[in-house]
C-alpha cells in the first residue's frame, strides 16, 4: 500500500453538514480512510485532543471572535497543516453565520462569525451548502494524488484542485450578486440554469432563460457562482471528463 | 478540436414518422431518448417544453413519449435546463437522467459531474446527455422582434422556426413562408454566447444538428462510451436509417467550417475583452 495522507477535521461554528456530507459517501468514505488517508484530528471521530501536524486540513464553521480558543484553534491550524481547505460555505464565505446577532444561551455576547480566510491565509475553498459529498470525495481524491501520485497523476490533480484555489484567493464574501457582477454584468452570462440548481434555498429562479436572485432568501453559500460554468471553465480539465470521471470511480472501488 | 473527440459521424434519420413529423431535423434527439426510456437506459429526459406563451421553452422532465413528443423542435431562445438537473433527482427521483442541451449546456453538465459544487448526488446520474449544436441563441424578446417586426408574423401563428441557408425562417400554420437574412439577427443575439467555444457540443455523449446532413435528416456524432452504448442499441432496433456521412452532401467540410468560424470569432471577442476599457479588461472565464 502507497502512503497515505493525512487528513484532519477541524470544526469551528458549522453545523456539522459539513461533516455529514463527508460521512455521506458511505462505503466511499471508508475507500479513502482505509486507502488514501489517515483520519488524524476530529472531534467525536478520533480520540486527538490537539491539533496535530498534518497534510489537510479540513475546516468546517466559520470562526467566532468572541471565543478565544476558536481563534487559537484556526492559527493552530494554519501552522500546523500543509494545505488548508475551507470545507463548506461557513468557512468560506461566513455563510448563514454571517447573519448572527448574538443573545444565544449560553452565550449571548457571541455574535460576530467570520469566513476562516479573514483570519489565516488558506488554500482552496470547497464551496456549498452543504458541500456535496462528491465534491469532498473529489478533493480528497486530487489531494492524494497530487501530494503522493506520479508525474501524470500531479499534473491533473494540479490543473483539477486550481480553480478552487482560485476561489479562495478571489476573497471570502460570496453570495448570489457574484453571479451578478462577475457574470451578468460582465455580459457572460448565457442562461444554462446551472446556478438555479446549485442554490440550496431556491434563491434563484430563471426567469425568461436567466437567473433573478432573490437576495432576502440567500445565505451566501458561494454555490450559484462556483457552479456556474462562466465563473470558471477549465477546457484541460473539462475536457478530459470521461476518463476523469473513470479515473475517480477506479480509485473509489 | 473544433469537432471534438468523438468515436463515430453519421447522417441519421428516424424512422418513427410520428416523430418526424413535429421533429426540427431527422428528430434524433426525440427518437434516441424514447427508445432510451422505453430501454430503462434513462427514466426521463430534462427537454425544453411548451409554455403559456408561444416559442418560448419551459424545461421540463419528460417521464413519457408524449411529453417528449410535445417538446420537439427548436426552439431559437434560452431553455435553462440545468435548472432541473438536480430537480430530477429529487421531486421525480431520477437515477438515470437524461438532458438535451447546447454546448454550454453540455459544458455545464459536464462541470456538475466534476465539481458538483452545488448538485449533492447529481454527477453518477447523467446517463445519456444529448448535445445539439448551436452557432447563437436569442432572448424571448429578441425571437419576438425577429419573428412578428422583421418576418412580419404572428408568434402564435408560427409552426416551426429554422436558420439555415444563411437565413432565419418562419413557417406558418397557413403555410406561409417569411424569411429575414442572419445579417439582420446578428444585433439580437444573446451577449453570453460571443465568448462560447464549441459549436458541435463537444462533451455531449451524442451531438447532433442539421448542418452537414440533407434537408430532413441530422448529422450526428458519437463521443463516448455511454453515448455508444445508447446509440449502437438503437441503431440494432431499427430507431434509425443512417448513411455513411462521406456520402451525404454538404457533408463535414460544412460542420467543420462553421464551428472553425465560430470558434475563431469568438476567441477574438475574449481577445478584446483582455483590452475592453483603458488599461482594464473584462474576465475570461476559461482562465
Ligand atoms: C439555439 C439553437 C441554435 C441552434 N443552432 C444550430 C446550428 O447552428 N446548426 C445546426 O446544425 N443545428 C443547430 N441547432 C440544432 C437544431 O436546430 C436541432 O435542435 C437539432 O438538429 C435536433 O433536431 P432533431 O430533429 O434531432 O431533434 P427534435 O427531435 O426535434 O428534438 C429537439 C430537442 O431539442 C430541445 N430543444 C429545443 N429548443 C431548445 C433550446 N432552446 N435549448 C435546449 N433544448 C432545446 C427540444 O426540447 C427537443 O428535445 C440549434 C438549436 C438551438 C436550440
Ligand atoms: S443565491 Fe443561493 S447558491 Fe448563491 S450564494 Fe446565495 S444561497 Fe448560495
Ligand atoms: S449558471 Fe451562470 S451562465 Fe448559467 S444561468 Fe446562471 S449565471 Fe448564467
Ligand atoms: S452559442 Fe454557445 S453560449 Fe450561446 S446558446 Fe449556443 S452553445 Fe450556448
Amino acid at each position: 500500500m502507497v502512503e497515505k495522507i493525512t487528513v484532519g477535521h477541524v470544526h469551528l461554528s458549522g453545523c456539522t453538514g459539513c461533516l455529514v456530507s463527508f460521512a455521506d459517501n458511505y462505503e466511499g468514505l471508508f475507500k479513502i480512510l482505509d486507502d488514501y488517508a489517515d483520519l488524524v484530528y476530529a472531534l467525536t471521530l478520533a480520540d486527538v485532543r490537539h491539533i496535530p501536524e498534518m497534510d489537510v486540513a479540513l475546516v468546517e464553521g466559520s470562526v467566532c471572535l468572541q471565543d478565544k480558543s476558536s481563534v487559537e484553534e484556526i492559527k493552530e491550524a494554519r501552522e500546523k497543516a500543509k494545505v488548508v481547505v475551507a470545507l463548506g460555505g461557513c468557512a468560506a464565505y461566513g455563510n448563514i453565520t454571517r447573519f448572527c446577532r448574538g443573545g444565544q444561551w449560553n452565550q449571548p455576547q457571541m455574535e460576530s462569525y467570520v469566513p476562516i480566510a479573514e483570519l489565516i491565509d488558506v488554500d482552496l475553498y470547497i464551496p456549498g451548502c452543504a458541500p456535496t459529498p462528491q465534491q469532498i470525495r473529489n478533493v480528497c481524491i486530487m489531494a492524494y494524488l497530487l501530494l503522493k501520485g506520479n508525474d501524470e497523476q500531479k499534473e491533473l490533480a494540479g490543473a483539477y484542485l486550481k480553480p478552487l484555489m482560485d476561489l479562495a484567493q478571489r476573497g471570502d464574501e460570496a453570495c448570489g450578486c457574484d453571479l451578478m457582477y462577475d457574470v451578468i454584468n460582465q455580459g457572460l452570462c448565457m442562461g444554462c440554469g446551472s446556478c438555479a440548481a446549485a442554490c440550496p434555498v431556491r434563491a434563484i429562479s430563471m426567469e425568461y432563460g436567466k437567473p433573478n436572485i432573490d437576495r432576502d432568501l440567500c445565505i451566501k453559500c458561494g454555490a450559484c457562482y462556483a457552479q456556474c460554468p462562466r465563473s470558471f471553465f477549465n477546457f484541460d480539465v473539462m475536457n478530459e471528463f470521461e476518463g476523469i470521471s473513470e479515473l475517480i470511480k477506479g480509485v473509489m472501488e | 478540436m473544433v469537432l471534438g473527440n468523438y468515436k463515430s459521424v453519421v447522417a441519421a434519420r428516424s424512422t418513427d414518422n410520428e416523430i418526424l413529423k413535429g421533429a426540427q431535423d431527422g428528430g434524433i434527439v426525440t427518437q434516441l431518448f424514447a427508445y432510451a426510456l422505453e430501454e430503462g437506459i434513462i427514466d426521463g429526459a430534462i427537454v425544453a417544453g411548451p409554455s403559456d406563451e408561444p416559442w418560448k421553452p419551459e424545461p421540463v422532465i419528460a417521464t413519457t413519449k408524449a411529453e417528449l413528443l410535445a417538446a420537439r423542435g427548436t426552439k431559437y431562445t434560452l431553455s435553462p435546463n440545468i435548472a432541473l438537473l438536480k430537480e430530477a433527482t429529487r421531486s421525480y427521483g431520477l437515477d438515470r437522467i437524461g438532458i438535451v442541451g447546447t454546448p454550454c449546456q453540455m459544458q455545464a453538465v459536464r462541470k456538475a459531474q466534476l465539481y458538483p459544487i452545488g448538485m449533492r448526488d447529481v454527477p453518477d446520474k447523467i446517463a445519456l446527455a444529448i448535445g445539439i449544436f448551436c452557432m447563437e441563441n436569442f432572448p424571448y424578446q429578441s425571437l419576438e422582434a425577429m419573428v412578428e417586426d422583421h418576418c412580419n408574423v404572428k408568434l402564435e401563428s408560427v409552426k416551426k422556426l429554422d436558420i439555415g441557408k444563411g437565413k432565419f425562417w418562419a413557417y406558418t400554420e397557413r403555410g406561409a413562408v417569411a424569411q429575414i437574412p442572419l445579417k439582420v439577427t446578428h444585433k439580437y443575439e444573446q451577449p453570453g454566447c460571443h465568448v462560447c467555444l464549441d459549436y458541435v457540443s463537444n462533451l455531449a455523449d451524442v451531438s447532433t444538428g442539421s448542418v452537414g446532413a440533407p434537408d430532413g435528416w441530422s448529422t450526428v456524432f458519437v463521443r463516448t462510451q455511454n453515448g455508444e452504448n445508447a446509440w449502437g442499441k438503437a441503431i440494432a432496433a431499427g430507431c434509425f436509417e443512417t448513411k455513411p456521412i462521406e456520402e451525404v452532401k454538404p457533408g463535414l467540410d460544412l460542420v467543420t467550417k462553421l464551428a472553425t468560424e465560430k470558434i475563431t470569432k469568438n476567441q477574438k471577442t475574449l481577445e478584446a475583452r483582455a483590452t475592453f476599457g483603458v488599461g482594464k479588461g473584462l474576465r475570461n472565464p476559461y482562465i
